[in-house]
């Protein structure tokens, strides 16, 4: 693994390049330590050595990634001035549509789709320099919490290669812990990318709704998704979601202010003293009670911690919780069922003829669709097609979007309480494969009910390690109000300092970087 | 059964919706050029084409033009109002749902005063008018007449798909009579010279810019509920408009008549037959599963904008109608005869360049209006309105009588310059000479005898014989009067 085969390059050899943080990549680069093209070539070196055990990808891009490196490499040589992060390379979920770059969005329906188009967060990382190592596996469209659902292969997770790694953002929250991408693009529409963070040991952020442009980011529910980085710190994803974020105007949702600090907001996380007097609100509702007794003890600890660091913690009560997750189970597949109609083989992607009867487009869009998409999303379409039939909306859709309007408020009442409101992410770490398939869905959706409510009310939220419980990461998620995500970088590093200071070091340095060859063997049957 | 005796027994109720394509730059959600024709598929963008990940941004002209045209037919414009997805499944629609407005129009609550060839004026509700996309074009290859029925394959051309529209939806048209027909196609030519007016259309009926769905029901008396209606889709001209709505009339009355129900249903117009045809069945229970646009924020026109869009509302066709009327002293029927031939806009230019508006129409509705036909060209491309105005100043300055200013307009008619021009350049211009009407005078006196001798006996008719002889010397120059008094000095002198 690594640059073993690089012994001229001054230092880069002395190192793995993939163990450093993308913060330390990006001074080392600015320092002229070593070159993109070397970190690149040890991350793609280190993609080709795990890929079989861990599955992270769809597509890896080397030819494209080893050109955006040596590109930034002639201009940096050249004196150009280069954004902070370029160099560092990046991992994007195969949900985000890359111009020339194959984007499946892990369903079949999609398996040969070449967009003619780039979308906007792609075209920032370009800009800024950051090569794309490759697109990440998810579960279809987006939809589920496992990365099962992918249908090209699973995903495992590195800490424990018989778990899942969470979804639908699994490929690149596993990319992230396994080290073969130190930054990943992922999206969150409830909890996609907090709880494979949680799973994985690795930071998610969920920003606010239209802090980062939709444009060119498969929608699954447009008014609830949202793109959102992940790194194995709190600084890290600060930095990518720094450049991804701002105004766009062919996303008309997209926010039109300023993009805030969050940068300089990690940095003042981790000052001494930074938590003193902030209010961290632990939500009746979503309480450790329900949680594993691994789970509720990693996160009662850092509560301590963070008590102990001049903390308060306050109880607030969000009735309307109990609502949000029926709410949802209805908003979400509503607008999946218009979002996805566009797959109809008339213009792009899989086009399937019936076997049997006339070939007219109602039945070749039929047919496309029934062999294209797999059971979830089909199970997803018909809720949201029923819920939105005449005679039953006021009851399903208008509901929930009455009890969007409460969870927002009761979010609004709660931040009078609380700087920012706490609790695990997850109710459990890594489940093992196939456990979901055993039990009936409703099981598997109640596991999103705390991270939810933030996709409903709009307001951003992260997921960051809170240590281990029997070797498998806990994540605890941070809420902030809406357009206040330079907040939870703010407490998010604090957190992050203290559990790192309690364990004497970071949980994701502990992570394992060698996967059984055993596992090996499963992945290559399930694929 | 006959037309007639439909509407004898039964009571027509009309209710028309109008699609409008607004002449914006772009589209109504995204960059791709509005424009007509182009290659398949050229004007298109991942937006246009519902390509995934594309999302759509409002046309902040079209909302503009939207507010003009809510504000021009007497609507409330909404404080704030939402985008709507319309679910359905057809190859022309690219997302397989339409971005319409459904619960929240930015217009609703107008009305407008429709005028009948008669100088009747039929008020006409307006319940709404919303912005909406326009859907892409089907073309059937290989089967007979571009149906779909019996084609191999079809076609799908996009470049129309997201053409910004606005839909106009009256309120239920009660009282029309045995008149649906007329004020269903007079409804809608006045739409269509709003749109002209309000400058947001090119509205060209033949283009599909402006395209009805008429519906009609009928019902035993007017005091009675309304029937069961049908809506026939895409009627392109008033005159197919209304020869639909007589063929509904005198069908449904058939269908009532012979004891059964009419059918809630969708027809199509045939332009060859002017019948009607039926479409899909079309109930209440037809779902399109409508759901506000998560995509787009809310529209709101601020307030002070409406308010200036109002200000600078252009004069709307009817206004106009009634302010010319006053200015001209002219009769309704004069007036209606002008707007009829499309010569409103010329002969208000010719007054406002000089001429006096009973020659400024007598120029445009006679001899312009003559030539055109006979060249089969539009008036307006034979002459500008300066150039009649200055025709008739020529002829009013007695340098042009009637029939030289016909030969002079008639050279104007074949591009060769201004009235002035052509009179000079074909020496036309009356002949003011003494010496030369003089000679032609003298000339035509010595040559006939017989009539001088008549007008010295009184018999003054008899002056007109010396006239032809005297206007072929001076090739038709001569100026009558002027010969006339010339005369009458010689022989009495």
């Amino acid at each position: 693994m690594g640059e073993q085969n690089s012994p001229n390059s001054t230092g880069a050899a002395d190192r793995d390049l993939t163990s450093l943080t993308a913060a330390q990549l990006a001074a080392g680069l600015t320092a002229g330590e070593y070159s993109s093209t070397e970190v690149t070539r040890a991350h793609l070196d280190r993609i080709e050595a795990t890929e079989a055990q861990i599955g992270s990808f769809i597509t890896v891009t080397p030819d494209a990634a080893l050109a955006a490196a040596a590109d930034v490499d002639r201009r940096r040589a050249a004196g150009e001035e280069l954004h902070p992060y370029a160099g560092v390379p990046v991992a994007l979920k195969d949900l985000v549509v890359t111009q020339g770059i194959r984007t499946t969005a892990g369903s079949k329906i999609l398996e040969d789709w070449v967009p003619p188009y780039d979308a906007t967060v792609y075209a920032k990382i370009r800009a800024a320099g950051l090569p794309v190592l490759g697109k990440t596996n998810l579960d279809e469209f987006a939809m589920g919490s496992t990365t099962e659902h992918s249908a090209f292969h699973v995903t495992r997770n590195p800490w424990d290669t018989d778990t899942v790694p969470g979804g639908s953002s699994g490929g690149a929250a596993s990319a992230a812990a396994a080290f073969q991408a130190p930054l990943s693009v992922g999206t969150d529409t409830g909890g996609s990318v907090r709880q494979p963070a949680a799973f994985t040991g690795t930071v998610g952020v969920k920003p606010t709704y239209g802090s980062v442009s939709r444009y060119g980011i498969i929608a699954m529910a447009s008014s609830l998704d949202q793109v959102g980085p992940i790194g194995r710190t709190v600084a890290d994803a600060a930095a990518l979601h720094q450049l991804m974020a701002g105004h766009d105007p062919h996303d008309s949702t997209s926010l039109r202010e300023p993009v805030p600090d969050f940068l300089a907001a990690a940095a003042a996380g981790t000052r001494e003293g930074s938590l003193k007097g902030r209010r961290l609100g632990v939500v009746k509702q979503i309480m450790s009670d329900g949680c594993a007794s691994g789970v509720a003890a990693a996160f009662d600890r850092v509560l301590a911690l963070a008590e102990a660091a001049g903390a308060e913690i306050v109880e607030v009560d969000m009735p309307s919780l109990s609502y949000a997750l029926d709410a949802y189970y209805l908003l979400m597949p509503s607008e999946v069922s218009s979002n996805l109609a566009r797959y109809d083989g008339m213009r792009f992607g899989l086009r399937v003829e019936p076997e049997t009867g006339p070939v007219t487009a109602e039945t070749v869009m039929a047919a496309t669709r029934a062999a294209g998409f797999g059971s979830e999303i089909k199970r997803r379409i018909l809720l949201g097609t029923y819920a939105l039939s005449a005679g039953y909306y006021d009851a399903y859709y208008g509901s929930a979007q009455k009890v969007r309007t409460l969870v927002q408020r009761d979010f609004a009442a709660a931040f009078e309480q609380a700087d920012v409101l706490v609790s695990p992410t997850a109710a459990t770490t890594a489940l093992p494969f196939g456990e979901e398939e055993s039990g009936d869905p409703m099981a598997l959706y109640v596991g999103d009910s705390s991270t939810i409510p933030a996709n409903l009310a709009g307001i951003p939220g992260m997921s960051l390690p809170a240590g281990l419980a029997e070797g498998m990461p806990v994540g605890f998620q941070l809420l902030a109000p809406a357009r206040e995500d330079a907040r939870l970088y703010e407490v998010g590093a604090a957190v992050e300092a203290l559990v790192s200071a309690d364990r004497g070091g970071p949980v994701w340095q502990s992570a394992p970087t060698q996967y059984s060859s055993e596992a090996a063997a499963a992945t290559a049957t399930n694929a | 059964m006959k037309y007639q005796d439909a509407v004898a027994k039964y009571d027509p109720v009309l209710g028309i919706e109008v699609h409008v394509e607004l002449g914006t730059a772009t589209k109504m959600f995204d960059a791709a050029p509005n424009t007509f024709g182009g290659g398949p598929n050229e004007n298109t963008t991942p937006a246009s084409l519902g390509l995934p990940g594309a999302l759509p941004s409002v046309n902040g002209k079209a909302v503009e033009y939207a507010v003009r045209i809510g504000l021009a037919l007497g609507c409330e414009i909404a404080e704030s109002c939402r985008f709507a997805r319309k679910n359905y499944f057809y190859p022309d629609v690219p997302k397989n749902f339409q971005t319409s407005q459904y619960d929240e129009p930015i217009a609703f609550d107008g009305q407008i005063d429709v005028e009948l060839e008669d100088g009747t004026i039929v008020p006409v509700q307006i319940e709404r008018a919303h912005m909406e996309e326009d859907a892409g074009k089907n073309t059937h290859v290989g089967g007979a007449a571009g149906r779909i029925h019996g084609a191999e394959h079809s076609l799908v051309d996009y470049n129309r798909a997201g053409v910004p529209l606005v839909e106009i939806v009256t309120r239920p048209i009660e009282g029309a009579g045995e008149r649906a027909p007329e004020v269903a196609a007079a409804y809608v030519r006045t739409l269509r010279d709003i749109f002209r007016a309000l400058d947001v259309s090119e509205a060209r009926m033949e283009q599909g810019n402006v395209r009805a769905d008429i519906n009609v029901s009928l019902r035993e008396s007017p005091d009675a509920p309304l029937g069961t209606r049908t809506e026939t889709k895409n009627v392109n001209s008033f005159r197919s408009i209304e020869r639909a709505v007589r063929f509904e009339v005198a069908r449904q009355a058939d269908v009532l008549d012979a004891g059964e129900a009419v059918v809630q249903e969708t027809r199509h117009f045939h332009e060859d037959t002017g019948g009607t045809s039926p479409g899909r069945p079309k109930s209440d229970a037809d779902d399109y599963r409508y759901f506000p646009e998560p995509d787009l924020v809310p529209v709101a026109p601020p307030r002070e904008w409406v308010e200036e869009i109002r200000a600078a509302l252009p004069e709307l066709p009817a206004a106009r109608r009634r302010r010319l009327l006053g200015e001209w002293g002219i009769g309704e029927l004069e007036m209606r005869d002008i707007i009829n031939a499309g010569l409103l806009d010329q002969v208000e230019a010719t007054v406002a360049a000089g001429a006096g508006p009973d020659a400024a129409r007598k120029w445009w509705m006679g001899e312009i209006a003559r030539l055109a036909k006979q060249s089969e060209v539009s008036p307006e491309a034979l002459a500008t309105p300066e150039a009649v105005a200055e025709l008739q100043q020529l002829v009013e300055a007695g340098k042009l009588n009637d029939k030289l200013a016909r030969k002079v307009l008639a050279g104007v008619a074949e591009g060769r310059g201004m009235p002035a021009e052509v009179m000079a350049a074909d020496g036309l211009e009356i002949v003011q000479d003494d010496g030369a009407l003089e000679a032609a005078v003298e000339a035509a006196l010595a040559d006939n005898p017989d009539v001088v001798e008549k007008i010295r006996g009184g018999k003054m008719q008899a002056i007109g014989a010396l006239m032809g002889p005297i206007m072929k010397a001076t090739r038709g120059q001569a100026d009558a009067g002027k010969a006339r008094e010339l005369i009458l000095a010689k022989i009495n002198g």
